[in-house]
């Protein structure tokens, strides 16, 4: 079992969800990357997803726009996002990292030479958001060469039909996109997540995560009774943001205990 | 060469095209293919698309022979399809209409658009004040503070032209932002892109509406010179008013075919929007095509006097004719262009958009190489009076 997997099955075994936070890689820059990895660890995150900063983050909100923005001051390229996966695995060998990012970035690197990379450095999976299993499968073959995982997103405009395309392909977890909109939004319906969960089940056997909107710990809790993985980007980047330097670590700690309880609690 | 029949049913031409959209987008444009697909083969709507263009729009636009200028130039004959006498002064409008008439049908009561310089995004306001339906612009904050003619010009449309602000704050970032705004309001939006870019069905549909221009000039050649033009010339930033020229012609062997890219201050300034010219393939904005990046596939920002050619992409047809060697690409600097902007103002007493003056200045520089017999047809996409205050300032004035 990869690590993702074995992360999952642990949780299952225990009857408890994953908390998976999301950061920009080089995010406010580059020397904070890997310190905010492994406190985000000591604060009972399951498994890190690590933003690929893009020129043109096209699915985000002004939050993920603005990090992507000041870790490409800094020039943080693929190359330094895989450099940072290596100096994190040397210290802890079980957290699953997956990448997560735009299709660019990987076109310039090429599929063969980004998966031979990305396994080096440690990463576990990927989630391209402008590679729709439509034009995966080239990509999919050469993740899977490497045991890699490729995930992908389901949304509440994803048709029943499409899901049990989607899920033949799809490895690791889903993520399923809570709303219509960009990353940052606010207008989470807890009764549309719970009636496409039920959907998203019926065609799909690996774990569903479920991101967009979620802010504290109440909306952390509300979706962790509905799925197996609770994503927060956005909310995280905004304490990153609003820190001194001094304090980002100790603030998303704080953060992400807060919604780490949130989520226990019976 | 075998018949071209492409996009295939996916969207891909050779490798470029196709669908590279998050997951939210991805049945609206299953919906948005499928109307279209029915659409383009319902005879009601070809009739009113075809309606509209003649009465809204006032086509056929001539085929114009720019006789002095070409005795002056002493080579070939200079023809130009006259795209600048369209309602709204361009090209752009062809498309607006056949979209805003498929959103229409699809029941979508809000359109949106992306412009650079602001004509796609007048012509856009243009048709929704036309239909009825609520308009919204996106443009970089950088373009509006460039283009304020054009952006007073929607307002008066009953447009709200929203300011973006992100990255280069020009038209690809206005595109990022248009993105955005779809995939949020999916639902009852209709996004009307403005040249043969994006993600399936886009390129395909954008150049089914302009391919009136080269249908129309296959008529008016024939009846006019009693043969078809030996060579068609273009500008290309995303390359609608290019394809629409081209791709009637596209079987025809004999007819060549050359798009003239914006090199801004030279090629090897780093300062040009010459993405056939400089770009490798990579994706962006929905399609797989060429694009101006860095080794690390961050898209760079690109420079041209004229902003519709400002875009660091190209439609992905014309990457693929680039590669097959259908047609040609060549780039013309922001000199050169002015100088032909000058040129025809002061030869045929016809005011350029500096769009079209790169076309204009690639002709300005073939011409003169080929006998007196030999036929241009050269795209005069749009008009210049919206670009009086860039040429004044190049030239030092003041307006």
């Amino acid at each position: 079992m990869n690590r993702i997997a074995t992360i999952f099955a642990t949780l299952k075994s225990q009857d408890r969800k994953a908390l998976i936070p999301f950061i920009t890689a080089g995010d406010p820059d580059p020397s904070m990357t890997v310190p905010l990895m492994h406190e985000m660890v000591k604060a009972g995150v399951d498994v890190i997803e690590l933003g690929v900063p893009f020129s043109d983050p096209m699915a985000d909100g002004p939050t993920i726009q603005r990090s992507s923005e000041r870790a490409l001051k800094h020039h943080v390229s693929l190359r330094d996002v895989f450099g940072m996966v290596s100096e994190f695995r040397k210290t802890d060998a079980n957290t699953p990292v997956v990448l997560m990012g735009y299709a660019n970035p990987i076109e310039a690197m090429g599929y063969e030479a980004f998966a031979t990379k990305a396994k080096a450095s440690g990463i576990d999976g990927v989630l391209t958001v402008d590679y729709p299993p439509e034009e995966s499968s080239a990509w999919v073959a050469q993740l899977n060469k490497q045991g890699i995982d490729a995930i992908f997103l389901m949304s509440p405009t994803t048709l029943q039909s499409r899901m049990q395309h989607v899920a033949k392909l799809a490895q690791g977890y889903v993520y399923y996109v809570s709303l219509k909109g960009v990353t940052g939004a606010s207008n989470l319906n807890l009764v549309e997540v719970a009636d496409m969960m039920a959907q998203l089940r019926e065609n799909i056997s690996i774990p569903i995560g479920v991101g967009f909107g979620i802010r504290d710990g109440e909306t952390a809790k509300a979706v962790s009774e509905l799925a197996d993985a609770v994503v927060v980007g956005s909310r995280i980047i905004e304490e990153i943001e609003q820190s001194s330097k001094a304090d980002i670590l100790f603030n998303v700690s704080k953060l992400l205990s807060t919604l780490r309880h949130a989520i226990d609690e019976k | 060469m075998n018949v071209y029949d492409l996009p295939d049913e996916k969207g891909h031409f050779g490798p470029y095209g196709g669908v590279f959209v998050a997951e939210t987008l991805i049945s609206a444009l299953d919906d948005l293919r499928a109307q279209y697909e029915h659409y383009r083969n319902d005879p009601d709507f070809q009739a009113e698309f075809a309606y509209e263009l003649k009465h809204y729009v006032g086509r056929p636009s001539p085929i114009y022979h720019a006789k002095r200028w070409s005795e002056h130039l002493g080579g070939a004959q200079i023809l130009l399809k006259r795209e600048d006498l369209n309602h709204t002064g361009a090209h752009k409008v062809n498309n607006t209409i056949g979209q805003a008439l498929l959103a229409r049908r699809m029941g979508k009561s809000r359109v949106i658009a992306e412009t650079g310089a602001g004509q796609h995004g007048v012509a856009t306001a243009t048709v929704a004040a036309r239909y009825g339906m609520e308009c919204v612009v996106y443009m970089g904050s950088e373009d509006i503070r460039r283009q304020a003619t054009n952006v007073y010009r929607m307002k008066l449309l009953g447009a709200t032209v929203i300011p973006v602000e992100s990255g280069s704050k020009t038209l690809k970032d206005a595109l990022n932002e248009a993105m955005r705004d779809w995939v949020t309001n999916v639902e009852d939006t209709f996004y009307i892109i403005g040249t043969v870019a994006g993600p399936h069905p886009y390129p395909m549909m954008v150049r089914d509406f302009q391919t009136v221009i080269g249908e129309e000039s296959k008529v008016q050649m024939q009846e006019q010179f009693g043969r078809q033009p030996d060579v068609l010339i273009a500008c290309v930033g995303g390359g609608s008013n290019a394809i629409g020229l081209f791709y009637p012609y596209i079987n025809e062997e004999n007819v060549r075919m050359i798009g003239a890219e914006a090199a801004g201050k030279g090629l090897d300034t780093g300062q040009h929007a010459a993405t056939l010219m400089t770009g490798v393939p990579g994706v962006l904005h929905g399609n797989r095509t060429y694009l101006i990046q860095d080794e690390n596939g961050q898209i760079v920002e690109t420079h041209s006097v004229s902003a519709g050619l400002d875009y660091p992409g190209v439609g992905p047809e014309h990457a693929w004719l680039k590669d097959i060697g259908r047609a040609e690409y060549a780039a013309v600097t922001d000199d050169e262009a002015l100088e032909a902007f000058h040129a025809l103002c002061r030869y045929e007493g016809i005011m350029p958009a500096l769009e079209s003056s790169h076309a204009l200045a690639y002709a300005a520089k073939y011409a003169p190489t080929l006998s007196k017999d030999k036929l241009l047809l050269i795209n005069l996409s749009g008009r210049g009076d919206k670009d009086m205050a860039t040429v004044a300032q190049m030239s030092g004035l003041a307006l």
